[in-house]
């Protein structure tokens, strides 16, 4: 272990020296305090200059391919249990014709990482947070169980763990009795990753998916947004999603 | 761990280590098999008394605010103490449920967080 996790320190050790030296030169073109905050060292907590979102093209989403799921399920460490109207999703594919074209699209569905989350609002315990990052999480040390935030939630993103599990993931703890969601692969994000399932579909060839941050006027995703018609799933609602469609 | 569980875990090992060094043959201890010795954070006697108060207060940084440096981290103690014959700290010589068992002390992270040592690199803890 020990050499592995030295190499991991020296590593990060040097992220935070080459931030630090950012810093120092913040004024110079070109150089933006975000990206200080994105290159963030491990002992540095989440920036709220920073608004991580994914951007999903549905022209460009395949239906019937559920990469981003698969992915996702061996990221997390979610297996079937037999159960299959409880059993945890994280994330689904929902498809969508239109009746009168006949066009049929497809998009994968997740926690939308509201920047106004209802499942924090009426969440009894403080379980259920928003991290100053704009991820939405369950704090599973608190979590009770009641499942406020599973009804309070438009986008039925989350789910409750009823079965025993074992075998977890060391990045993604889990277990019943707690209500969990789509992390935004929060675990990977803080080591400089993109989410499981982005990083699938990129693979594949789709390209439907991207993930960055949206407070960044640089970044892909932020360009995007600005350049193309995108909306979020019911935005009537006025909860901010970070989640982002295009072609919906 | 409560604050009673640890006082109980620390009376135990109290009343239990002068004991032992007098009548070893009698007194039932714990059996543990320590897979790296000498490599710990911190000296044994402040793991022993400390460990419950440096996992809560890591995880509520971590979960909370992100922050994720392995000293004090939960997977990093698995990393090391998961016992080299089975790959967990959990099972009858496991390196954290022998100490449980001993003390009465109730071990429950394992029932969300991973109890192996995770055989191919990963990120950090
Ligand atoms: S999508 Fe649901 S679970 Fe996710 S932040 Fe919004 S309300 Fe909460
Ligand atoms: S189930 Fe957990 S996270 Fe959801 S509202 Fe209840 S305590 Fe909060």
């Amino acid at each position: 272990m020990s050499a592995e996790a030295n190499e991991g320190l020296s590593r990060r050790g040097f992220l935070a020296i080459s931030a630090a030296a950012l810093g120092g030169v913040m004024l110079a073109p070109g150089i933006r305090l975000i990206e200080i905050a994105a290159a963030r060292a491990p002992d540095q907590p989440a920036s709220k200059q920073v608004r991580w979102g994914l951007l999903i093209d549905t022209n460009k989403c395949e239906p019937g391919c559920d990469d981003c799921v698969t992915a996702c399920a061996t990221e997390n460490g979610i297996k079937q249990t037999g159960h299959p109207r409880t059993d945890s999703q994280w994330i689904r594919k929902v498809e969508l014709k239109d009746m009168r074209s006949g066009r049929v699209h497809s998009a994968p569905v997740m926690c939308q990482h509201c920047a106004e989350p209802p499942c924090v609002e009426v969440c009894p315990t403080g379980a259920s947070f928003k991290r100053a990052d704009g991820i939405v999480l369950v704090d599973r040390h608190i979590c009770i169980g009641c499942r406020y935030c599973m009804m309070a939630c438009p986008y039925k993103a989350r789910s409750f763990v009823a079965q025993e599990l074992t075998d977890q993931n060391p990045d993604v703890p889990r277990g019943k009795g707690c209500v969990e969601g789509c992390t935004l692969c929060v675990h990977r994000v803080d080591r400089d990753e993109q989410p499981a399932c982005v990083e699938a579909c990129t693979k594949a060839g789709h390209n439907a998916m991207i993930f960055g941050d949206l407070n960044d006027p640089q970044s892909e995703i932020a360009q995007r947004v600005a350049k193309y018609a995108s909306t979020q799933i019911r935005a009537d609602l006025r909860l901010d999603p970070g989640v982002h469609y295009q072609g919906l | 761990m409560s604050l009673r569980g640890l006082l109980r875990f620390a009376a135990c090992l109290a009343l239990a280590l002068p004991a032992l060094a007098f009548a070893s043959g009698r007194t039932p201890k714990p059996d543990i098999i320590i897979a790296n010795p000498g490599h710990c954070v911190e000296p044994t006697e402040i793991m022993r008394r400390n460990h419950p108060q440096m996992l809560l207060h890591q995880r509520d940084l971590t979960v909370h605010e992100g922050i994720r440096t392995t000293k004090y981290s939960l997977k990093n103690c698995v990393q090391c103490h998961a016992s080299k014959t089975t790959g967990s700290v959990l099972g009858e010589k496991g390196f954290c449920q022998s100490c449980h068992a001993y003390a009465g002390v109730k071990l429950d992270c394992f029932e969300c967080h991973a109890s192996k040592a995770k055989l191919v690199a990963g990120g950090t803890p």
